[in-house]
Parts: structure tokens; sequence; C-alpha cells
């Protein structure tokens, strides 16, 4: 399990690294943290000819609030994300879900948008930016372009990310007044991705919940609450996702727990609306 | 910008455990190769490759890290710390070694590297964890001989104890 | 300070552990030039080989050898197991027979540079129908998978003890259930390593490897290196990083990497990594056990019919069938009952040779006879415990000889049970169930009463041999150990012993026992654990198996040291002027018992002897040096009758726990886990509970996270340790452990083998809670989230109904865990002939093959294809060849593909059928597609993403082309025909 060869540069600053990514296009790959590039080099499921290195990029480093979102700039942590949350209201969602991400000794080094990158179906990050309906800044040498969590991942692993593209930062909306969020998620074990991961927002009578681990990627339902309704409208969600059988869980073991978990956090979320 | 070519090897100049080191590796070795088969500091094992077992967990600048999921490239000019540079002068066991010992924490030793790196980093965070968040932090870990439980509890009684210095 | 044996002294192995100087296996220096090797490995699990081609890895740079079976039939021979055929030898020739099964070595000048060149490794192969299932693979008339056998099963004995078909023929009540026990990994975090070294100018293969013995397999590698045993050197380092049976299995590796060190004239590395280890190291077999008892209305068991069927994957890899015989002459448990039928199948499979893990046979004999008790108490409308105690085998009875022939050493089974029943609460547990059974809440208590064997005699395998057979090849039996002992000149002391510890603290413990003989304190004692087949002493039952330390590697040692003392003595007393008998050994020094001035000093003693030899009393030999062998009696072989004493000592388990279940989410909950052991005298409390917990930490893996699936196709599914789930900490709900000791009559310090009883009690006592909390007749092992799901849940809500969404075909889409297939539907807005007439274009398929590289055509309507395919960030070069077939002008046709490449490999088949409909055509179409190797067996979780989409990249390239070629198409304008295409495949939004 040892990795391809490739060239390895690291760049002194952003101009360098959207310079390379110009001229290397899919045959390059942005290190960042590593956590998920460099177990797949050492499964040689991917072999880039040029390895990017923009973990010691300064910059890359910022997390701010910025235009009504906490910006996450691509060299940010999971780790320091979540210290800078222990004490802030910028997002009690992301604030939930990161113990659930890897484990301590991952999450040191692992970034948030290499996660986002990465557009695992079940991973945390990708369904609390697309529950909160949040954005990637994308930079290339050709200039810069903002996109939808929805428009951003495709499909398993697979974004809409251009090959001479690279995440500058991830934004998560900051938390509206009146709002109320829940995070909910089964693993086989602790630590592990997903089988079934929920989020939900509720904000007023409306609810937005966010789901993944089911379908190819996060997916996201908004409505507005009903009592009456909500068995009717869970189901509804639960089919509609097309989940599939692995060997850890069957389709119908993650229907079910999107119709009981997604009542469930969304009741919770509505409790803990301010 | 420095770029280095696959194959061929450059010099890779860093700290381990308090002591400037220089090797050579090419761009695609991994840290936790280079320490062990070109440095020779054997204590970092190496369990998976693929990050999950924990086994070959350092600190780089003080954070955890697996060593598998890091190229010896990257720790140019870093500050690595491996299980050799836990104990003090003349091999004394620190607080937590000892609590290791005194806890039977160690049946075949082989995950325990990784293990001391981990627990090392975390209680400089969370000096009085409890048993849940320790349990949380050991997740990041498989040892398959001890069922964790002598583990958890060297880890409370190493964070007692440095509690105890303390004070 | 606690050191003597029975206290918990702080373990002698753990200072270079916990500071980084321990040497494990590849910790050790190699000699300059040494190379190292890649195993390449199957990724098909049935397939003939049609060509294997070296080339272009052996041109690769660095690569010094490459290696295939046809080499290793040249210069060694087949690996002998007890059942004589099939024969196999070390890589596979002519077929493949799993997946992760060798085909060819690669070594070169580093472990990349041979990782490098095995990818280039050029396999063509024809595909096998794969056989996984074992009960379909042993029906008369399946294909058999070694055709030269004949058959699949390839072994089959009946036995019978007492009268059993006449007391189940008279019975009140027949209870039969059918049980199943699945695959299970021992998985040590420290993998495989094997340096070899062929040293031509001696003749001699001269090995380091982490192997666990029993050394009985070094007769089996020099048989198939074609030396004799003095050219074989065996050597193990001095820590192994955790085994549980896995370290066995390497001998097979072991005699693959002297070949490849003959061939290449350097001595050979080989390092495993965990996607080998978890696809190819060996697994424990699984076993279909079907169980017939007769009972009494108050739920004694009079007499039991055990039918078990075990599968040992696709070779006879000794010591098998070793768990089908390991437990034989224990095959009645804990219980009294005196009639006894068994029938024993081996049968084979496409799946990985099974192998030893912890608990040896036991884990599935208990889940068979321990969810027996709990049916039958659930039938008879009785307590499960009071079935438990009414069976128990009294106290009093022992030893007590089973009716297979097992000599239950010691015990006190009752006492046992009732201090676990106190002790643990169980009255504790029977209330929260009540409370929570009134609350709705689902809540099960479960018991397993297991006896737990140590030390295997190592004749039990010669019960599979009819009596006639035995008495030809002459009778097995007994089981040596061996330790040395030796003191300087200084009066230093070093202990060697046949034990080769993976963990379990075997320095320590014989560092307390030679020191308590010898009157030293054991710190002082230095215990080497390597062992060197050329150098020091060992027998065919050397190794760390079948919990035999405590009973017989301590034994041995306790020999060799009372030896020594007794030598030491003579010498004493010239010097004391007392009998030797009077002598103590205490602090370092020698005196007379009543007399503690009258001293010599014990290093002055050792000094004399060396320093004057020409002193020695009468008869004495001129040696501090003392190796003994032990092998006890009561390890007889089989009898006539086929009663065999499988084990020498036999210890008891009883475990007892409660859960709890979440209805919504079907997740277990352990409340209480209590478990009772009796191991007679722990040398070691503190070791003795570390085993125990580590067994119970194992099994709890086995019974709630480790899958060791199977997809249909023979696909390993569980191929890293993202989906081989072992727990980690937060899973693990500590256990009780509670102690009774009633000391062995058999062993030297009484000690019984332990560390394995909760492997095989842990398991089914989970699985009667779970039955208990479910009201389920039938458990299956993993209890995973969805299967409690699946047994709780009645039916689904229902799809909602909607309006245009009628003539929906996507079903529920993947049946099988390995297999993609679908159907569905595609609207061409073109006539079906110019449709039809593309699809037989051989461009126009070329241009929709992702990432295509290289095509030709290879003869009527087969073609070969090179293409790089990418999903995301993963990258695989595969060689494709394609074949349509069935064709059946314009209507149908079928194509037929196999895929082949480092990622792994495909085959399936596609269905088309085109239909006019209108002015266009309506192309049904269906699959069915196989992936094996790396893509399967890592990306399972990913499979349905990473690997669907390849076939959905193929069919969307397909759509496109048609579309642009034939005009604008049914889809709806502004979305791209991948998007359609997914939305068609019910993935889009």
């Amino acid at each position: 399990m040892k990795p391809p060869a490739f060239d390895y540069c690291r760049p002194d600053d952003l101009e360098e690294v959207l310079e390379l990514l110009a001229r290397h296009g899919e045959e390059a790959s942005l290190l960042a943290g590593g956590q998920s590039l460099v177990a797949m080099l050492n499964l040689r499921l991917t072999r880039p000819r040029v390895l990017i290195d923009i973990s010691r990029l300064e910059p890359l480093r910022r997390l701010e609030r910025r235009g009504g979102a906490l910006e996450v700039g691509a060299g940010v942590t999971q780790a320091a994300l979540a210290e800078s949350l222990r004490d802030s209201e910028d997002s009690p969602l992301l604030k939930l879900a990161l113990p659930w991400v890897g484990h301590y000794q991952t999450r040191s080094r692992g970034t948030i948008c290499g996660s986002l990158a990465h557009a695992d179906p079940s991973a945390e990050l990708p369904l609390c930016l697309a529950a909160l309906g949040g954005s990637l800044r994308l930079g290339s040498a050709r200039g810069e372009r903002e996109l939808s969590a929805e428009d951003f991942q495709l499909g398993p692993l697979t974004t809409a990310r251009a090959p001479d593209e690279m995440i500058l930062a991830a934004r998560f909306p900051l938390p509206r007044p009146g709002q109320g969020v829940a995070f909910r998620e089964i693993a086989r074990r602790h630590g592990d991705f997903a089988i079934v991961a929920l989020a939900a927002i509720a904000e007023g009578e409306e609810i937005r919940l966010a789901v993944a681990g089911v379908a190819d990627r996060p997916a996201v339902r908004g409505w507005h609450h009903e009592e009456a309704t909500l068995e009717e409208a869970l189901n509804a969600f639960a089919w509609d996702l097309e989940g599939y059988d692995d060997m850890h869980a069957s389709a119908r073991y993650r229907r079910d727990l999107v119709r009981r978990l997604g009542r469930s956090v969304i009741e919770e979320a509505r409790a803990c609306r301010s | 910008m420095p770029i280095l070519k696959a194959g061929s090897k450059s010099e890779i100049g860093f700290h381990l455990n308090g002591r400037a080191v220089i090797g050579s590796a090419e761009p695609r070795m991994l840290l936790s190769d280079f320490l062990r088969h070109e440095i020779g500091a054997y204590g970092t094992h190496v369990g998976c490759e693929h990050g999950v077992c924990g086994a070959c967990t350092v600190q780089i600048d003080g954070q955890p890290q697996r060593a598998c999921l890091t190229l010896a490239v990257q720790v140019e000019g870093r500050s690595v710390e491996t299980v050799e540079g836990l104990a003090g002068p003349e091999g004394r066991l620190s607080v937590l070694q000892e609590a290791f010992r005194a806890n039977f924490a160690v049946q075949c030793g082989y995950c325990t590297a990784g293990i001391l790196m981990s627990v090392e980093a975390f209680l400089r965070d969370c000096p009085e964890p409890t048993e849940e968040q320790i349990r949380d932090l050991l997740s990041g870990h498989l040892c398959r001989c001890t069922g964790y439980t002598n583990i958890v509890c060297a880890v409370k009684a190493a964070a007692a104890a440095a509690a105890a210095e303390k004070t | 300070m606690a050191q003597a044996v029975g206290e918990s002294m702080l373990r002698v192995e753990d200072p270079a552990l916990l500071t980084g100087t321990a040497r494990f296996a590849d910790d050790l220096p190699v000699a300059a030039g040494t190379l190292y090797a890649v195993v390449v490995r199957s990724s098909e699990a049935h397939a003939e080989i049609l060509t294997l081609d070296t080339a272009e890895a052996l041109a690769m740079p660095g690569v010094e050898a490459v290696i295939t079976g046809e080499e290793v039939a040249r210069i060694s021979d087949p690996l002998l197991a007890a059942v004589k055929r099939p024969e196999g030898y070390c890589l596979a020739i002519g077929r493949l027979r799993y997946v992760g099964e060798p085909l060819a070595i690669v070594v070169a000048r580093s472990r990349y540079e041979a990782e490098d060149a095995a990818e280039l490794v050029r396999l063509e192969t024809r595909p096998l129908p794969p056989l996984l299932d074992p009960v379909a693979a042993a029906e008369e008339g399946a294909a058999a998978i070694h055709p030269e056998v004949g058959s699949n099963v390839v072994h089959d004995r009946r036995f019978r003890y007492g009268d059993p078909e006449a007391v189940l023929g008279a019975a009140d009540r027949v209870i039969e259930m059918t049980v199943d026990y699945p695959r299970v990994l021992p998985c040590p975090i420290e993998g495989y390593v094997v340096v070899a070294d062929y040293r031509a100018g001696d003749g001699i293969y001269d090995v380091l490897a982490n192997f666990q013995g029993p050394y009985g397999l070094h007769t089996v590698m020099a048989r198939a290196l074609r030396v004799p045993g003095n050219r074989l050197r065996l050597r193990t380092p001095p820590c192994s990083g955790g085994s549980f049976g896995a370290k066995l299995a390497i001998f097979t590796n072991i005699v693959m990497m002297c070949l490849a060190s003959r061939v290449t004239g350097k001595p050979v590395k080989w390092v495993e990594d965990r996607l080998e280890h978890l696809v190819a190291s060996g697994s424990g077999p699984n076993r279909v056990t079907r169980l017939r008892a007769a009972v009494t209305g108050e739920g004694v068991v009079e007499a039991l019919e055990l039918d078990q069927l075990e599968d040992y994957g696709a070779w006879m890899r000794a010591p098998m069938p070793g768990p089908l015989y390991r437990m034989h002459g224990a095959s009645s448990g804990a219980y009294r009952l005196r009639h006894l039928a068994i029938r024993n199948r081996v049968v084979l499979t496409n799946k990985v040779p099974a192998s030893l893990v912890r608990g040896f046979g036991g884990p599935q004999l208990y889940f068979a006879l321990e969810r027996l008790m709990q049916r039958i108490a659930v039938e008879l409308a009785l307590d499960p415990l009071e079935v438990v105690r009414r069976n128990l085998i009294p106290a009093g009875s022992f030893p007590y000889r089973a009716p297979a022939g097992a000599l239950y050493d010691s015990g006190d089974y009752q006492a046992a049970v009732e201090r676990a029943v106190e002790e643990g609460g169980l009255a504790e547990l029977r209330r929260r169930r009540v409370e929570a059974r009134a609350a709705g809440r689902l809540y099960g208590i479960g018991f397993a009463a297991v006896v737990e064997p140590g030390m295997s005699n190592m004749g039990y395998l010669s019960t599979l041999l009819s009596p006639e057979q035995r008495a030809r090849s002459g009778p097995k039996d007994g089981a040596i150990a061996s330790a040395t002992v030796e003191i300087d000149a200084t009066g230093s002391v070093s202990v060697t012993a046949d034990s080769v510890p993976q963990g379990q603290g075997h320095r320590t413990v014989l560092a307390q026992i030679v020191g308590e003989v010898l009157g030293l304190p054991p710190e002082d004692i230095a215990v080497a654990a390597e062992h060197d087949t050329g150098r020091e002493a060992w027998s065919v039952a050397a190794g760390n198996y079948s919990s035999r330390f405590a009973g017989a590697t301590a034994s041995a040692a306790h020999l060799a040291a009372t030896r020594l003392r007794d030598r030491m003595a003579r010498l004493a007393s010239q010097k004391l002027n007392a009998e030797p008998e009077q002598l103590v050994f205490e602090g370092g020094r020698i005196f007379a018992r009543g007399n503690p001035d009258n001293a010599a000093a014990f290093y002055r003693v050792a000094g004399s002897l060396h320093w004057s030899p020409g002193s020695l009393p009468e008869g004495m030999p001129p040696s501090l040096r003392e190796t003994a062998h032990w092998s006890p009696p009561e390890l007889a072989p089989p009898t006539e009758a086929d009663e065999i004493n499988t084990s020498l000592t036999y210890g008891f388990v009883f475990d007892f726990c409660g859960v709890e279940i979440d209805r919504s989410t079907g997740r277990l909950t352990i409340d209480r886990y209590v478990t009772m052991h009796d191991a007679g005298r722990l040398l070691h409390p503190a070791i003795a509970e570390g085993q125990i917990v580590g067994s119970y930490v194992q099994a709890l893996g086995a019974s709630l996270y480790e899958d060791y699936a199977y997809g249909s196709d023979g696909s390993l599914l569980a191929g890293t340790f993202a989906d081989y789930l072992l727990p980690t900490a937060p899973e693990v709900r500590d256990p009780l452990v509670l102690h009774l000791e009633t000391p062995s009559p058999f062993t030297r310090l009484g000690a019984k083998g332990l560390g394995e009883g909760n492997n095989m009690s842990t398991p089914v006592c989970i699985a009667n809670a779970v039955a208990d909390a479910l009201d389920l007749a039938e458990v299956r092992l993993p209890i995973t989230e969805d299967r409690i799901n699946a047994w709780l849940s009645g039916a689904e809500p229902p799809r909602p109904e909607r309006p245009g969404a009628a003539a929906r075909a996507t079903p529920e889409r993947r049946a099988r865990p390995a297999a993609l297939s679908g159907r569905n539907s595609y609207l061409i807005a073109a006539d079906r002939a110019a449709v039809w007439k593309r699809l037989l274009d051989p461009d126009a398929l070329a241009a929709v093959i992702p990432g295509c590289r290289r095509f030709e055509q290879q003869g009527e309507r087969r073609y070969l294809a090179e293409a790089v395919v990418r999903v995301g960030p993963i990258r695989g070069a595969f060689t494709a060849r394609l074949e349509l077939c069935d064709l059946e002008e314009p209507e149908s046709l079928r194509i037929l593909g196999e895929a082949q490449g480092a990622l792994g490999a495909a085959r399936g088949e596609g269905r088309l059928l085109l239909v006019e409909e209108g002015a266009g055509t309506r192309i049904d179409y269906q699959y069915d597609i196989d992936l094996s190797g790396k893509i399967s067996s890592v990306g399972s979780r990913l499979l349905e993403g990473a690997s669907g989409l390849l076939i959905r990249q193929f069919l969307a390239g397909f759509a496109r082309q048609l579309e642009t070629a034939e005009g604008p198409g049914a889809a709806p304008a502004g979305r791209s025909p991948w998007r359609r295409l997914l939305a068609r495949l019910g993935l889009g939004r």
C-alpha cells in the first residue's frame, strides 16, 4: 500500500497554486489535510502526476464572518473550526456535527474544504453546507466564482470543480435569529461514515431537513411544518432519496431512519428555536 | 517554490523529538516509512496505511497525526514527536507511560505508541477528561488485545497523577 | 511489591514497549541488498488462468524477479494437510479459486517499486461460476471447485457415543434447530512479516518471521521446500504484535518468500499490508450446524445430534480442519448428557482458506449448543437459566469423562453459576427487564455456559481418520512443551521457552515462575521470547495457540527450574552441611530451613559449578542449563471408539448479560455483561483479566460489528478497516469479570488455559439476549442495527403514489451487495434501424467507452478496449473485452463484457431490446455487473457510487452519442444528457 510516484510542489502563494492548476489540470491533486487523498494514494485509487501542497499557505487559514456567512478558508482544519466555535454562536449546526467528523487524530489535519471537495455522500460537512444552503468560493487563474452547495456536489466523489480550480473557501450562512438546529447521525461505530446523518433547521414554521448517507449526495427538502402531514412528508422524502443496500445497511433501514430520526431532529430543531 | 520530481530523492530536515535530523526521501515516501526505515525510529508502528488504525500516530508541531497519511516531504522544517521522545532522562517513564504500565494497558504493545502520542496531546487540551471523552479520543485507535478497559483506566490515572503533581 | 506467582507483578515487557525500543519483526535490521516482495493476488473468486504475462512487470526499474505458480511447481512441492486432497502449492497454478489467492510474487529493490511492477502483471482468465454457499457446494452434483477431487465435500465422518438414535427415538420431545456461525477474522494490528534468506552454500533456508506455531507446520514448510527439517531455520522476533490465531497462516507465505530468495539469490523481505491481510490472511471457517436434542419435560437434554458442515474455503491448509475436531471430545459442552451423535463434514468453496481464530472451533460449537439451550427454555416455557442448571455436570464428578472422550480436569460449575448470579446481580437485570417491558421498551437477558479447552492434544486431528487408518499410521497423542533455564557463572538466570508470545506477557509469568523456584526476584530473570529452531528446544506442539501457555509451557519452565534448583541444592548442601531437601531458596540466598544464618549466596553456589567442575558431587553433570520437555499423559490418542481427550485442561465460563434495543434505530446497548471464569489457579490475575477482557471485546466484534462478507460473485466486501469493523473504545461496555479457582490436577501449577473463553461464550450470550428481547427463534451474526431493524419492523410505509410517476421501472436496485444491476428504458428520436446500426458500429462503441485509449476489433463482434476510467479522483486503467451476441436484428442483442485492471475486475452483461415507439425507438435495457478486486473490497461502501458511476458513464456516453447523431432526442431541453441519465437511473434530483 504505497503511493504511485508523483511530483510534489509546495507553492509559496496562491497565485502559484492557480498557475500550477492551470498547467496540470486533471493531472494535479491538491494536498491540504491529506486525510482522504493520501489514503486514496496508498490504495492507488488515485494517481495524480503532480501533488500541490497547499497545507502551508497561511492566507487559506482565514476564518471570518463575511457577508452573512462564516467563511472557512481552504486551509482551516476541522479541529481549528471546532476550537473557534467552542465559545461562539456562529454555527450551532457545525458545532453539533464536527465531533462526528472522523476522529480527534484526523480532525487535527483534515480540512473543512477538503471534506467538501472529496464529496463523500455520507460525510457530515457536505451535509451541513447543504442544509444551511451554503456555498463555495472557487478560484482559478481564470478568476473566481461562487457555487451553491447544491450546484457544487454532483454525485459520489464528484463535484463541479473544474480541473484548474480550487476551493478557496466554504461559506456557511450565519444563524438567523429564531432558528433552531439539530443534528443526528447513525454510524456503525463512533467516527465511521454515516449510514444516515440528518440535519434539521427550523425557522418559524418552516423546516429544512437534510440527509446524508442515503442518496449519492446530501439531499435537502424544505416544507411548512404541519404535524398532521409530517409523517407523509418524511415518508415521501425517504423514498425519493432512492437509497441503496450496501454491506452496512439496507435501503429499507435507511428509509426507516429517515422517517423516524427525521421526525426527532425536526422536533429537536423546533424545540430549540430561540 | 520547492518542486520535487517523482523518483528522485531530496533532503528533508526536521526536528525529531527535539533534535535536528536530516534524511532523504522521494516525494511519495510516507512519513511512517521515512521515520522507520530512513531515520531508524522504529517506535512508530504501521498497522493499516489507510488512516484508520492509529498505530502510526505521531505529533507534528504538537498535533497528533497519522504518519501513514503524511508524506515525508511534508515534515520539512517541522517538529515531529514520536514515542521515543516521551520518556525522561535515562529512560525514566513519563507519568503517562507509568500509568499504562501500572494499569496493564499494554499487551502486545503494537498499537501503544500511537495511543500514547494521541493521549499525550489530548491531555494537554483536556487535562480532566471524562470517561466518555477518553473513549471518544480512543476511537481513533484500534487495539485488538486489551479491549480498551485498561487503556481507559490508564488515561484516567495519568490525568489524575498529572493533576496531583500540579497541586 | 507483587511478585509471586499468583500476584500481578508489573510486566517486564512494558518498559521497552512504552518507550518505542521494543523490536518487532519489521524493526530488525536486514542484510544490505535485501529485496522486497509484493504478492500479486487474484481479484476473481473462480476462474481459469488463460495467460499470465509478467514481461512488462519484469521490465520495470528495480525489479529482479517475477515468480509464478509454474516456477513454484518446479522448485517446490505441495503443502501437506490432514485432508490429503486437494493438494496445492503456495501460488495458484492454472486456476484461481478465491479473491486474494496469490498468483505471482514480484521481487524488487524496494516495496514501492515492487508495487509499481505488480500492477503490470497481466492476466487473462476465463470465469467460472463461484460457489460460496456451503450447503449448495455440498450438494450432490455441485460443480467441484477442484475437479480432480470430484466433490466439494472432502471429508465426511459420523460418530456416535452412547445410544443417541434410541434415546432420540423414544424422547418426549425432540427439539431441532439450524444455526449459522459466520466467518470472523483474528486481525492483529501487526500483519505478517517474513525475511527469507536461502544460503545456497549451506543449502539452508534461514527465515525470520512473526510465526506463532505450531511448529508441526515446520514439517509442512520443509517438505514443500524439499529440504530436511534441519535445513529450514525459523527464527521469531522478540516482539510480535498480536495474533489471535492469524500468525499461523503465515506459513504459506514463508514458503513463498523462501522460494523468492532461492530464485533471486538474495534475502527477500515481505511485509504484508492491511489490504492483503483482510482479503487473504485467512478467516475462521463458517459453520452450519443442524441440531436435534432429545429433551425431557423438565428441560433435561438426554441425547444430542450435531450435524456440522464447515466451510474451509478454497484449500485445506494445515492444521485444518482443526476447528471441527479441536472441541470434539468436549462436544457435549458443560452438560451431562451421555448420548451423542456427530456428523462432521468439510466443504470447500471459493473463499479464502480458513485458518486459526481465537476460540478455534469453540465459537461455532457453543453458538449451536447454547442457542439450543435457550430454545429449549422457550419451547418448554422454562427459565433459560433453570435449563442450564438442570443440565450442568454435577459438582464432585471431576475428573469427568465426557461421552466423546474429553477428561474435564476439575471444576464446580454449580458454584460458578451461583456466584455469578449473586455477584453479577442477575436479580437486578431481571427487575430491569420487567420495568423496561412494562414501559414498552425492548430488553433481553442471555446466558451461556461453556467449557473452555486449553492445550490441545496433538493427536486430536487424527480423530478424523477411521480407527483402521489410525492403526496404520500409528498413534498421535500428547503435546510436548519445552523450556530452558540457565544459570551463568555470576548466578544470573536466563530463560527461553517454546511459547512464542504475541503480547500475552509470557516473559513476565516465566520470570515469576523461575524466580519463585530459585528464590530470586523475577525482574532479575532474563526471559528471551525470540525463538530459533536451529538453537532452541522445540517440538511439534511448540508455539502460541490453544491456550497452551499456562498449562504447558509454564509447567515445562517450572520443571526445568525445579531440576536446576535441585542441582543447586545438592551443590549447596556440601557447603552448608545440610540435606538438599532441607534447603530453602529465598532472596538470592540458599539456607537450611529453620536456620537462615547458615546460608550461601545463590551466585556463589552457581559460580562454584562453573569455576570448579572438578569438585562436583558424584554423578552431577557440569552444567547449570536445564531443558525440560513436558507432555501430559492424560493426552491419550483416540480410542477405537473414537473417544478423544482433545485438550488437557477444561476451564468453565458462565456468562450472562442484559441488552436493551432501541426501537427507532435498532441499536443494541449492553446494559451489563457478567463473565465468570474458572481457569484453575491464576498465575497472574491482571494478565488473566486482560486476556478475558480482550477475548470478550473480540467476541463483541464478532457479535455486533465484524462482517467478513462476500458478495454473491465471491468478491470480498470488507476490504479495509473502514468496512471490516473492529470494535473501538466507545463501543465497549466493560464486562464484570469474576473468578473461581479450582486448580487443575494435571498441570504443574494448577493453571488452566484461558483467553479464548469469551470468544466462545459471548457471541451466543448476546444472541440469546437478543432472542429474548425480540422473541426470535433465529439470530444471525453479526447482530447489526440493520438486522435488528429488519427483525423488528413490520410492513414498510409504501412509496407514495405520484401522478405521472407510474411507469417507473427502477425497483429496489440492488439485491446483491457486490453486484450492480438494474433495468430502464431510453427513448431516442430515431428510427429503429438507425439505432440498431449504430449499436453495431465499432467506431460508435469506441467513442462511448469513457477514457478509451485503444479499441480494436478482435473477431466477429468481439472487441478489445483499453480505457482509463475516472470517478471523481479515482482513476484506473482497464483492459476490457466486449462481445455482442444473440443478435436478433433489429430487435435485441446481448453485450457481454469483462474488464481487468489494477483496481480489480468487472464482468457483466447487458441486454438491449429495441421497441418502436411513435417515430422513435425505445431501448429497454437491463444490466448485471459484478465487480471484484480492490474496487469492490476497498470501496464497498462507495460501490454504488464509485463503480456505479462507471456504468452510468458508459450509458451516458452511449445516450449522448445516439442523441447527437440521431437528433435532439426525447429529453427535456436545458438538461445535460448526463443529468438526464442520472434522473432516469433514479439518482438525479
